[in-house]
């Protein structure tokens, strides 16, 4: 790291030992950013802010909760009643829960379409796919806490899936709940690993950084940066830009904090657990709907299962089965419209979640499910041999010089 | 994320920072400093006593049942409270002490509102265990009032230290008598 | 294209909770004094749902989060939730004999509930579980609409429809079959002041009763909320200006 010299001597004198004043001028200040970003590059930062706002309330919730069958609903309706502004850190808990989710779809769907998973940043979005992992995993365990009826089934049905594995299936999942059925032990370890991932997540997004200044971000143009005429220095103009984006993420989650904090929670969760009754419809939460859609449209236990994981392990390989030289969507006027419909499917897959498994809702939710991986194992790959992109510009600097056609 | 502390360390051969010193740019960081400290009451506010803990905090107890010469004991904030309906004699006793011999000088009436009823909190000013003396039976001390087992320390009828390493008499909770037969403390 | 992301992605959002409370009943839609950004409770008409509560249906269901202290909120004193508290007796114990006694309540004491546990409840209803009422109307779908629905829902059933014994047809329950039978039929609690004591006056004071026990912060939350609201509202525009001004000089 070069020497950045500093006023303060006291910051010196620490910098000159312990250069973390140095990391954090290289990282935050004056690390060169591509001119161009929009504000789809604003969802990285917002979701750095959200997983540090989950670990924030959810260190202090853990202050209240008590993690015991007999008294894990009390307590949080403790938490909603007694403890002094308990409720509103226990809403901005679950309704950033939600928020963390949108904006990570966000930033995936935005890496999607400008190709920010290509080389030179392959890891860096299969980090991202690990963070995506730990998340939901975390949130599962999350949402099992409060001990509610959805809590409960919602346990039973996804630690279930895990019994679709042959032979060792069933143990696997005994050895999940540590007993004959979800109960105190499954919900203690829970809220162990619940308490804990949250911090790898965080060593994760550190990887994360690492590995996005290697080569620095990716832009809308999707060419790389020839050169200072080409970026910009992080502070003050993304940190301002990230200030704004933030303002608005908080005015978005102020409103449903304070005017529908259970808009995106279920009703059954206000019901204590109840071992001996399914509630009639039992849904996940609105972030896995997709992936449920895609379990419940295999009619086959192992191959509902299988294609579940396997709708997230074809993210893994991505940056291997499109192979488009081309990074940004917008030189790539075929991808493009694949991306939409991709958009539109995942949607309409995260509709048919919601609904009951019958009728139309299976056929639709078969069709989706068979789009979702024609578009990552055949149109992808078919797309980057047969395409013709449009001209590339030269430099981020003169975007509308690209005179001479480039060819993919 | 933002990092805005950065106006204390500005880098050596910064091209200009355009605006940064503008008025509605420093006014943004300044909201953002002000939202942050609203956002921090709530996170420390919780560590408070929650409302069912401060309903908790007065009681209300019945001492019309304390027969002359008894104790009973009862919780109070998740301490023992001591409350002693004293003989005439012991009473006497309190009241005849010479303060020169007092180690934490006090005057009985300072102590008990009523002279028959003396209510204390039931835990030794020496390292907080609790004294001995409240059933019939039970070691008293020297002085007839109380003696903690720990480290040996005697107190008075009327709660004051009279030997042993506490360093002040036993504390009096607030209370007040609602009626003759009801007290409440806290 | 942000601005398509959201709306799409709220879409589905909002659909989630939305379809779950499905099924072919009608909810009489009312408009709530608790309804919207700056709603509040009604307090006489919670005062009035708690005595319908405790004259109509504490009989079968507890409310065994709500404490006595919490009456403040209702508009009552500290003086009268004494009163209100003592009127119940609640277990305490063990004493020093070891064994559990009743006792007159106390503020800090919660709601007795009318049995010792769910199995006492379902062997005193014919099987069915009458269901602690704290949280009700954030159990259900549509809460408040719903509950008042139901309670004003019970007819006679349509042609063709069995009804087995110990069951009732309600226009408003999933299924039109409940175990519950009718509780109000007008005139069924003696209302001091000249109070609607039909069904649907009862009726709503009991969900301005629900809806404050199963939210009892509501109307704190929703004053923060516009406080935060009208805040991050100025933030997002100063916050805005700063940004174009920084990057004024960005070509």
């Amino acid at each position: 790291m070069s020497a950045t010299q500093f006023k303060s001597p006291v910051v010196r004198w620490i910098d000159h030992r312990l250069p973390v004043f140095s990391m954090l001028h290289h990282t935050a200040h004056d690390y060169p950013t591509p001119k161009n970003l929009n504000y789809m590059w604003n969802f990285g930062s917002l979701a750095g802010l959200s997983l540090a706002i989950m670990i924030v309330t959810g260190i202090v919730l853990a202050m209240s909760y008590t993690a015991h069958v007999d008294y894990a609903f009390d307590s949080v309706e403790r938490i909603m009643r007694d403890v002094n502004h308990g409720w509103m850190i226990r809403y901005i808990h679950m309704n950033t829960a939600s928020f963390f989710f949108i904006v990570v779809y966000l930033h995936m769907f935005r890496g999607l379409y400008y190709g920010s998973y290509k080389a030179p940043r392959e890891l860096l979005w299969m980090l991202g796919v690990v963070i995506f992992l730990l998340m939901m995993a975390t949130a599962f365990m999350g949402y099992v806490l409060p001990w509610g009826q959805m809590s409960f089934w919602g346990a039973t049905v996804i630690t279930n899936l895990f019994s679709a594995i042959p032979y060792v299936g069933e143990s696997i999942v005994t050895l999940l709940w540590g007993g004959f059925s979800v109960d105190n032990a499954t919900l203690n370890r829970f809220f162990s690993l619940h308490y804990l991932m949250p911090f790898i997540i965080a060593g994760v997004v550190v990887l994360h950084i690492v590995a996005l200044h290697r080569f620095g971000s990716n832009n809308p143009i999707g060419i790389d940066t020839k050169g200072p005429q080409d970026t910009i220095s992080f502070h003050p103009y993304y940190t301002i830009k990230d200030v704004f984006g933030i303002a608005v993420f908080l005015l978005l989650l102020a409103m449903a904090v304070f005017f529908f904090p259970n808009a995106m929670g279920h009703p059954d969760n206000y019901i204590p657990a109840d071992a001996l009754q399914t509630p009639a419809h039992i849904v996940p939460e609105w972030y896995f709907l997709p992936f449920y859609a895609i379990l419940r449209a295999v009619p086959d236990k192992l191959g509902g299962v299988l294609l579940m994981f396997g709708a997230i392990a074809v993210l893994f390989v991505l940056p291997w089965l499109d192979r488009s030289p081309v990074r940004s969507a917008r030189f790539r006027p075929l991808f493009r419209i694949f991306f939409w419909l991709f958009f539109v499917n995942a949607i309409a897959l995260g509709y048919l979640g919601g609904k009951p498994a019958e009728g139309i809702y299976v056929i639709l939710s078969r069709v989706a499910t068979a789009w979702y991986f024609l578009h990552f194992l055949a149109i992808l790959p078919l797309l980057s041999m047969f395409e013709t992109t449009k001209p590339l510009p030269k430099s981020i600097s003169e975007p509308v010089l690209g005179s001479s056609g480039r060819t993919a | 994320m933002a990092k805005s502390d950065t106006n204390k360390n500005p880098a050596k051969g910064d091209v200009q920072e355009p605006g940064r010193r503008d008025f509605i740019v420093v006014a943004t960081y300044a909201m953002a400093g002000l939202g942050a400290a609203a956002v921090a009451w709530p996170l420390i506010d919780q560590l408070n006593p929650a409302a069912d803990t401060l309903a908790l905090a007065n009681i209300e107890v019945d001492i019309s049942k304390i027969a002359v010469g008894q104790s009973i004991t009862v919780k109070w904030r998740g301490k023992p409270v001591f409350i002693r309906h004293r003989t005439a004699d012991e009473i006497a006793r309190a009241n005849d002490t010479n303060l020169d011999d007092l180690r934490d000088p006090q005057v009985d009436t300072a102590r008990a509102e009523k002279p028959e009823y003396l209510v204390l909190v039931g835990v030794c000013t020496h390292l907080g265990c609790v004294p001995l003396g409240q059933k019939t039976g039970e070691v008293r001390g020297d002085y007839d009032g109380w003696f903690c087992p720990c480290h040996g320390s005697h107190y008075d009828t009327s709660g004051r230290i009279r030997k042993g390493p506490a360093p002040t008499n036993l504390e009096v909770p607030p209370y007040s008598f609602l009626s003759d037969s009801v007290v409440r403390i806290g | 294209m942000l601005k398509r992301l959201f709306i799409a992605l709220f879409a589905v959002t909002l659909a989630g909770p939305a379809m779950a409370a499905g099924g072919d009943v009608e909810l009489q839609k009312r408009d709530w004094s608790f309804s919207g950004p700056f709603g509040t409770f009604d307090k006489a008409a919670m005062q009035r749902g708690f005595q319908a509560y405790r004259e109509v249906c504490a009989g079968c269901h507890g409310m065994k989060l709500i404490a006595f202290r919490n009456f403040a909120d209702l508009g009552y004193n500290n003086d009268e939730i004494k009163a209100i508290a003592a009127e119940y007796e609640v277990q305490d114990g063990p004493n020093d004999d070891g064994e559990m006694f009743m006792r007159p309540g106390i503020a800090a004491d919660r709601i007795p509930s009318p049995y010792a546990n769910d199995n006492a409840a379902r062997a005193s209803n014919n099987g069915a579980l009458p269901p602690d009422l704290s949280l009700i109307a954030k159990a259900r779908g549509n809460g408040p609409d719903y509950l008042f629905s139901l309670l004003a829902g019970y007819k006679d059933a349509p042609e063709g429809m069995t009804v087995p014994d110990g069951m009732y047809y309600n226009a408003a329950y999933p299924g039109h079959l409940i175990a519950m039978p009718q509780p109000l039929y007008g005139e069924d609690v003696t209302y001091s002041g000249d109070a609607d004591d039909s069904i649907e006056g009862i009726s709503s004071d009991l969900v301005q009763f629900l809806m404050w026990a199963a939210e009892p912060k509501m109307e704190v939350r929703k004053r923060i909320g516009v406080a935060a609201v009208f805040f991050l509202g100025i933030f997002v525009v100063v916050s805005y200006m700063a940004k174009r001004r920084v990057w004024a000089d960005v070509h």
